[in-house]
């Protein structure tokens, strides 16, 4: 037990990306990954004029590493917990596990779905013609989906996300949907599947928008990867985190 | 509180409130207002800037008083038809929008430059109730923070009191939920990011530690000693 803690202290000081480890056969596999920052496909400035420099720099170095150090943190308390059957403790930790592990998936989910202006990337034709043709027949056109994700994303009372996800239906394929989830809650519902997420923090956009989210939203449609999102629509896509 | 929060709109609109006697309810319907501040956007300085005070002020109070205006009114259309499950329909709406206006009109006034009332620490009553209930300020101050810092997502932290066992505690509450019920709010803090981003950016630590030296324990006093 003694090597087996010192394993453990080990992995949360992060001097390895990622440990899988055997341990004796009278425990279950204990493996802890330990969570990195993503590198982002672009600069910090690449989303200019949309999305500030000044913005995506702060979002990613200062706000999704705090997710990832912490997600860290309470994973490396929870193995611990676990190991000293301490049940309080282990549920005590779901709700940190849950918001950090959470800003960790959706971040990374987010920087994969925005791409700088003007690319094909930003095209939804060109890149998304299977996820376009989709929307068209749910919403009846790209700019009726817009508007609806506009005011969906609207409607958050608080911090969140605004998602548009692919649910499973009896016939195997997709059934497009836009919702809400709130805080960093992450959407992990069995035959759910996030294709793009647009954050509504008010970190995500404040220095820029003020308190003008409705123009944030505008704008987002131009730096949107709709690459990436028909990746994920026809189920293609490898997502680095996960 | 209800009081200074809403101004009787009879007198300066009494077309209005024939027009809606026409559907045969007689009532007089009161509106949320926007609160005066008793100091200026700078006043806090530097602790809140005036950029931050201005914002939130005229622009977040405001679409809070405007979205409470709507869902009353709103919720009063509806119940007019007997439309129920309508106006049961509009309860968040109700409750984000007047939790907003609330929680921002106590906020301000639990707030006043240090040049004058701001900071310092508590005396009399609420000075010995919070060292009976907490040990001492300075742990209060510390279970506020830790509160404060332990919010996932938007909201704020209160100092309440009790009103059946007399007792203080530190709450929390999501996005713009109101403190009700048996607890009164006597001191609240604003942990929505749009209270210190432009100055703090992600840094809310050092937030919550500046703005100690803008409350007004005049104002959390009699508020307690009221409760």
């Amino acid at each position: 037990m003694v090597k087996l803690n010192n394993l453990l202290q080990y992995f949360s000081l992060g001097q390895s990306s990622f440990q899988s480890t055997m341990l004796a056969s009278n425990f279950t596999a204990v493996a802890i990954a330990v969570h990195t920052l993503p590198v982002l496909p672009y600069s910090y400035s690449a989303l200019e004029p949309y999305i500030s420099s000044q913005v995506m720099e702060l979002h990613h170095s200062k706000h999704h590493q705090a997710y990832v150090d912490n997600l860290n943190a309470a994973l490396s308390s929870y193995v611990t917990a676990l190991l000293n059957n301490d049940i309080p403790a282990q549920i005590r930790l779901q709700s940190i596990i849950r918001f950090n592990g959470g800003g960790h998936i959706n971040h990374s989910l987010f920087w994969r779905n925005l791409a700088p202006s003007e690319t094909p990337e930003t095209d939804p034709v060109a890149s998304a013609p299977r996820l376009v043709n989709e929307i068209e027949r749910t919403w009846g056109g790209l700019d009726e989906f817009k508007e609806t994700f506009a005011q969906t994303a609207l409607g958050i009372q608080g911090s969140g996300w605004c998602w548009l996800v692919g649910k499973q239906n009896g016939r195997g394929g997709l059934q497009l949907a836009i919702v809400t989830t709130k805080d960093q809650d992450p959407i992990v519902d069995e035959g759910m599947r996030p294709l793009l997420g647009v954050d509504m923090w008010e970190h995500a956009y404040y220095l820029q928008y003020l308190n003008g989210k409705t123009k944030y939203l505008e704008n987002i449609w131009n730096v949107i990867n709709w690459k990436t999102a028909e990746e994920r629509f026809l189920g293609a896509s490898k997502e680095e985190a996960f | 509180m209800s009081a200074s929060l809403f101004r009787t709109v009879l007198a300066r609109h009494g077309a209005l409130a024939a027009k809606r006697s026409l559907a045969g309810n007689s009532f007089v319907r009161g509106k949320a207002t926007l609160p005066d501040l008793k100091y200026d956007y700078g006043a806090l300085e530097p602790y809140i800037s005036a950029r931050i005070m201005e914002l939130h002020h005229s622009k977040h109070h405001q679409t809070y008083v405007n979205g409470l205006n709507s869902a009353l009114e709103a919720i009063a259309e509806a119940e007019a038809k007997g439309d129920f499950t309508k106006a049961a329909s509009l309860a968040p709406l109700l409750n984000f929008h007047g939790g907003g206006h609330l929680n921002h009109t106590l906020f301000w006034e639990n707030l006043a430059p240090a040049s004058r009332e701001g900071g310092g620490e508590p005396d009399g009553a609420l000075k010995k109730a919070i060292e009976a209930d907490f040990g001492s300020f300075e742990t209060f101050r510390k279970q506020m923070n830790a509160a404060l810092t332990g919010i996932q997502g938007s909201g704020w932290a209160w100092l309440a009191k009790d009103k059946d066992s007399g007792n203080l505690a530190i709450v929390t509450r999501a996005n713009q939920d109101p403190v009700t019920g048996q607890l009164v709010p006597l001191m609240g803090i604003d942990a929505w990011e749009h209270a210190y981003y432009l100055q703090y950016e992600n840094r809310k630590a050092e937030y919550f530690e500046a703005i100690w030296n803008v409350i007004n324990w005049k104002t959390v006093a009699q508020r307690f000693e009221k409760a």
